[in-house]
């Protein structure tokens, strides 16, 4: 019988996952406001704790909420730049090797994309990821899906 | 990558502010030695002499997996402590999480928390107050697994004939305690 990986208390995984974030974080957005996307980024990841399923894919989770929040934080600041992409710096094979089908989707979309068919998270998880509602998630994922079907059967 | 005490500091204040996390800890020193101590929701969860390897997942089976080492979350319970060392306070006004604890256990407990300031009792009487009076020994092995030591005041505790029998903190700490509270001639 299989059993899933159980959920490691928040402070083992905060400690084990938090130099990796800030990483991330300072990459995309300098030192200074990398500090206050960290404790954002760890607080989203706080809020949803609770509700996940299983301890499994948490690298892969606790980066893609750092990601949004780095999104988040370039919006709100300078509103009028294009936003950088999220590349494929930290080696995540999921989503490298989705990147040919979900390359040009609107940010969200293709992190909910990426998410539930890179990773095989719930929709829950998503949501607390994306900081929206699992409904939210739903949404975002089967638009995405849904424009990355209509492309590859336009010429 | 690391990262500053201030930025990891904030991070932390937060989350017990915010009401995010499930059990915080933390060590509050005494002079009786550094006491790991935790707080659920419920209330305090856990105070020990000797933390082990396993009590963050042990809180987290229990009260759920947000466990985070939290200055804030525990500073009622430093304070009290902290009165009670300085001879300021006699009495705990705390609330404890005894969750997942047999009744048994419990109504001991509850038999033990109203030994008062400065006084001893024995394990005898104890089992007596629980309508047990031959559990003697059961009593005693409830006073060894007593995971909230000095609120729960199992240093009141001693044997029939005055010994002082046994602590888990180390009977050094059984001692301190009773020497604090002017309980030994």
């Amino acid at each position: 019988m299989m059993h899933a990986v159980a959920i490691p208390p928040f402070e083992r995984f905060y400690e084990e996952q938090r130099s990796e974030v800030m990483g991330l974080l300072r990459r995309r957005l300098g030192r200074e406001r990398a500090d206050d996307a960290f404790q954002e980024t760890f607080l989203r990841a706080l809020q949803a704790y609770g509700r996940l399923d299983h301890g499994e894919h948490l690298r892969a989770w606790i980066l893609t909420i750092a990601r949004n929040v780095a999104i988040d934080t370039v919006r709100r600041t300078r509103p009028s730049e294009e936003l950088v992409e999220p590349g494929s710096e930290d080696g995540l094979a999921a989503y490298e090797e989705l990147a040919p089908l979900t390359d040009g989707l609107p940010p969200k979309e293709r992190a909910a994309v990426v998410l539930r068919y890179g990773y095989d998270l719930s929709y829950d998880q998503i949501a607390s990821a994306l900081g929206s509602s699992a409904d939210a998630a739903r949404q975002a994922t089967s638009t995405g899906v849904r424009r990355i079907r209509r492309r590859r059967t336009l010429p | 990558m690391t990262i500053s005490q201030d930025v990891d500091r904030r991070f932390r204040d937060a989350a017990a502010d915010l009401g995010l996390i499930d059990v915080g800890y933390d060590v509050v020193e005494s002079p009786i030695g550094p006491l790991f101590v935790a707080v659920s929701t419920e209330g305090l969860a856990q105070l020990s002499f000797h933390p082990q390897e396993r009590d963050l997942e042990r809180l987290a089976a229990f009260a759920g997996p947000r466990v985070l080492r939290s200055s804030r979350s525990v500073d009622l319970v430093r304070r009290e402590l902290d009165e009670y060392f300085e001879q300021r306070r006699r009495a705990f006004d705390l609330t404890l999480d005894l969750r997942g604890l047999p009744p048994f256990t419990i109504s001991v407990l509850g038999a033990l928390a109203k030994v008062p300031f400065g006084e001893t009792t024995t394990y005898k009487t104890l089992a007596e107050r629980v309508g047990r009076p031959r559990a003697a020994r059961a009593v005693g092995t409830v006073m060894n697994r007593n995971r909230i030591p000095i609120i729960l005041p199992c240093h009141r505790v001693v044997g029939s004939t005055g010994d002082l029998v046994g602590y888990g903190g180390g009977l050094d700490k059984k001692l301190a305690l009773l020497q604090l509270e002017g309980a030994l001639p």
